[in-house]
């Protein structure tokens, strides 16, 4: 199918391209950027008044399949991702069973690819089972598709073996992907502070992410593993990660939409749509995230996607699952964050397409030229928006299968800018939503 | 974000449930300590009763263990003249699974007017006030470590009974604060009726610094903590916190925070001596103190019963 996309505001963030022009599509590519006179199209898309940007890449969406379908499911979850802009992202391995085996990957790239509605990059686990003991086959793994290794959110609580892991995983050049957590502190319900204390919440304290930073840094300057950071949660953390950047230390780093938007505060009468992993932390840790994920410390924003059952969230605080729905509200979040800040339209926009692709790297073999970006000759994975609509996150709005969300009208009140209007994948429309009345 | 109305209070200020202290005007309050006096002479008639809850279904679910707290409410609830049904959850629903909104919904289907809840998660009792039919009450009878509303009133009736004025005292809560529902509720009390100075006392572990937040001084020498202080809450230590990480042995605690009469001498002559009970004796407190001029253990549990009739009677006069 071959389609013209006619007369948006086009940005690019990886070459700070921001002009208003024409694309043009055929066979799943972008065949030229800018006046296209002579381009026979089968569909225009009138694009005035939106914005054309590369689709969205997000490092950190759980699928809940296999293993979890009564939370959400490969066709419901890759929905959401289509509605959100979203065109690739990373899964971690926290499946049931584990992703553990190639057979596993395998079967679940082939699922996502019949579904064509984003492409699914899984990580593979980095220990079996996540059990923390005997590493997983990395290099089977890979050829089967995964594009790291993680631990998920199951700390590994041997640091022999997590030498062993970033050793081995260094030798090949894959990057393990380690969320920052102590595995003996981090065992609370809510950040440690003022409002954990006063609800009598157990708290997880701000030492256990960033011991568990110096932990993984001293390893990594010991292997020279390249590792990827996940959820950064705290100032501290992020001060850290800022000096090993400095020091030429291999590493990247994300953050979740939740932690850059939200407080404990906003737990308020413990509401468990705010029982999240990492627990929220306080207001001076989310404005170190926000300028952290400004001033490229951190590399990429996620929606932390993690569809959660209603039986599973309507519980008592403590004993309610963590997580969130989220794909669905990256790109809004990523535009009030850039808006907040004051930065340009396409910084915003990097931290959720052009970055996180750098962070993946070779993994994603010859997409890493073009995913994130729009370029001539590149994949035609895009995200067409519009910039001006505002918008609040009612009850049944969402593709997801799990509606649960911190971010939810009734409960932040918060006004989302830029609604997705049409997401594009390899060329072809996965995604399309008519013009606000 | 949005600025939620308190869910224990309707949209006159009412309360509604009994959630928590916090967040509570001193008007409330003190109303329900008048109201707790009034009720203090049924409980010496010769027929204890009143019949304002007549007619109505009032159900004891008890998730946590406890025989004095659920007797009490028990006792007040039948004072009033309700229907008392007494639900020992920890050891039939949730047992089989049934959620704990399950276990309200099927309750609320047998005309439930009441529930008082005791349940072992912070905020449960929360959960279950915004899932209730507008009508029926909820009461907290603890939750977790955050909040045991009613045991912090009559902490409040104690005091003022003893004290008359609150805005010339110093009250320590002694021991281990972290974990503990009292301590919490009656630090709100305490700060709401206006009490200049609470003491946390107790080591680190159990008295962290932030709960300075809450508006009390962190002491962590127990000399410190109770000298000249009006009123000292000594709190139960649980069994499992006597020994591990928390605390090596229940014998180093007593030497250094229990309280014994040589202690009790650093507080002012007239000091109170209080405990929500059961109490160790031996570990936070010396059988003489306990038993001694200075303490009004027993009397709590007496204006416990009233305090209960107060907070269910008030609540159930005012509408969602």
């Amino acid at each position: 199918m071959k389609i013209l996309i006619r007369n948006g505001r086009v940005i690019d963030p990886a070459s700070g391209r921001d002009e208003v022009a024409d694309v043009a599509i055929a066979s799943g590519r972008i065949v030229s950027i800018g006046a296209a006179t002579e381009f026979s199209a089968d569909r225009v898309i009138d694009a005035t008044g939106l914005v054309v940007a590369p689709g969205l890449v997000d490092l950190a969406a759980r699928l809940r399949e296999p293993g979890q379908e009564h939370e959400g499911m490969l066709e419901s979850e890759l929905a959401a991702a289509a509605a959100g802009g979203v065109t690739s992202l990373v899964c971690p391995p926290d499946t049931d069973p584990v992703l553990d085996e190639p057979g596993l990957v395998e079967m679940l790239k082939f699922r996502a690819r019949k579904l064509s509605r984003c492409r699914l990059f899984p990580l593979g686990a980095l220990t079996r089972k996540l059990e923390g003991h005997t590493l997983t086959e990395m290099a089977e793994l890979t050829e089967a598709g995964c594009v790291g290794f993680s631990q998920a959110d199951v700390p590994l609580g041997d640091t022999q073996v997590l030498l062993r892991a970033l050793q081995y995983a260094a030798t090949y050049g894959y990057t393990v992907w380690l969320r920052p957590l102590d595995a003996a502190l981090g065992k609370g319900v809510a950040a440690s502070g003022a409002v954990a204390t006063r609800l009598g919440l157990s708290g997880v304290p701000v030492v256990a992410e960033t011991i568990a930073l110096h932990t993984i840094l001293e390893l990594v300057r010991a292997t020279r593993a390249r590792v990827h950071l996940c959820r950064l949660s705290s100032a501290a953390g992020v001060a850290l990660v800022r000096a090993a950047k400095a020091e030429g230390v291999p590493v990247t780093a994300d953050v979740s939409i939740n932690s850059l938007h939200l407080t404990d505060v906003d737990i308020g009468f413990f509401n468990p749509d705010m029982r999240l992993v990492p627990p929220l932390r306080q207001g001076a840790d989310r404005d170190a995230l926000r300028a952290g994920l400004a001033d490229g410390t951190i590399d990429a924003l996620v929606s932390d996607h993690n569809p959660v059952a209603e039986d599973a969230k309507n519980l008592p605080f403590g004993e309610a699952e963590p997580g969130a729905t989220g794909l669905e509200l990256l790109l809004s979040l990523a535009l009030r964050w850039g808006r907040d800040h004051g930065l340009p339209l396409h910084t915003a926009l990097a931290r959720v397409s052009c970055d996180p692709v750098r962070v993946l790297g070779d993994a994603v073999g010859s997409l890493a030229s073009s995913a994130g970006r729009l370029v001539e000759g590149g994949v035609a994975d895009l995200c067409v928006f519009d910039p001006a609509e505002e918008w609040a996150l009612q009850p049944g709005m969402l593709a997801s299968q799990g509606q649960h969300t911190p971010f939810a009208f009734a409960h932040t009140g918060m006004a989302l800018p830029g609604r997705v209007r049409f997401t594009l994948v390899a060329g072809t429309p996965a995604f399309e939503r008519a013009a606000a009345a | 974000m949005l600025m939620k109305r308190n869910p224990q209070l309707n949209s006159h200020g009412e309360l509604i449930h009994l959630l928590s202290i916090e967040g509570l005007p001193r008007a409330v309050l003190t109303q329900i300590l008048d109201t707790a006096g009034t009720f203090l002479s049924v409980n010496d008639r010769e027929v204890k009763k009143v019949p304002l809850l007549r007619g109505k279904s009032v159900f004891n679910l008890f998730f946590e263990n406890s025989t004095r707290t659920r007797t009490t409410f028990e006792i007040a609830a039948k004072r009033l003249s309700a229907d008392v049904i007494n639900l020992d959850i920890a050891r039939s629903s949730t047992a089989k699974g049934e959620s704990l909104l399950d276990t309200i919904a099927n309750l609320s289907a047998m005309h439930a007017d009441m529930f008082v809840v005791r349940h072992a998660e912070s905020g449960a009792p929360y959960l279950i006030a915004q899932h209730v039919a507008p009508h029926v009450h909820v009461v907290n009878a603890g939750d977790g470590r955050h909040a045991h509303p009613t045991q912090g009133l009559l902490d409040m009736y104690t005091i003022r009974h003893y004290k008359r004025d609150f805005t010339q005292l110093t009250v320590a809560i002694v021991g281990d604060i972290v974990h503990s529902r009292v301590a919490r509720s009656d630090i709100h009390a305490l700060t709401t009726l206006g009490v200049p100075e609470i003491r946390a006392v107790g080591p680190k572990t159990l008295v962290p610094g932030d709960l300075a937040g809450m508006g009390v001084r962190v002491c962590h020498d127990m000399a410190e903590g109770i000298r000249d202080a009006d009123v000292i809450i000594m709190l139960r230590l649980q069994n499992e916190r006597m020994s591990g990480a928390m605390l090596p042995s229940a014998g180093e605690f007593f030497k250094h925070y229990g309280l014994t009469p040589e202690k009790l001498a650093l507080a002012k002559p007239d000091c109170i001596v209080m405990h929500p009970g059961p109490i160790n004796r031996g570990v936070e407190i010396d059988s003489a103190v306990a038993d001694g001029t200075h303490s009004v253990i027993l009397p709590q549990v007496t204006f416990g019963i009233a305090v209960r009739m107060a907070v269910m009677s008030t609540i159930a006069g005012n509408q969602a």
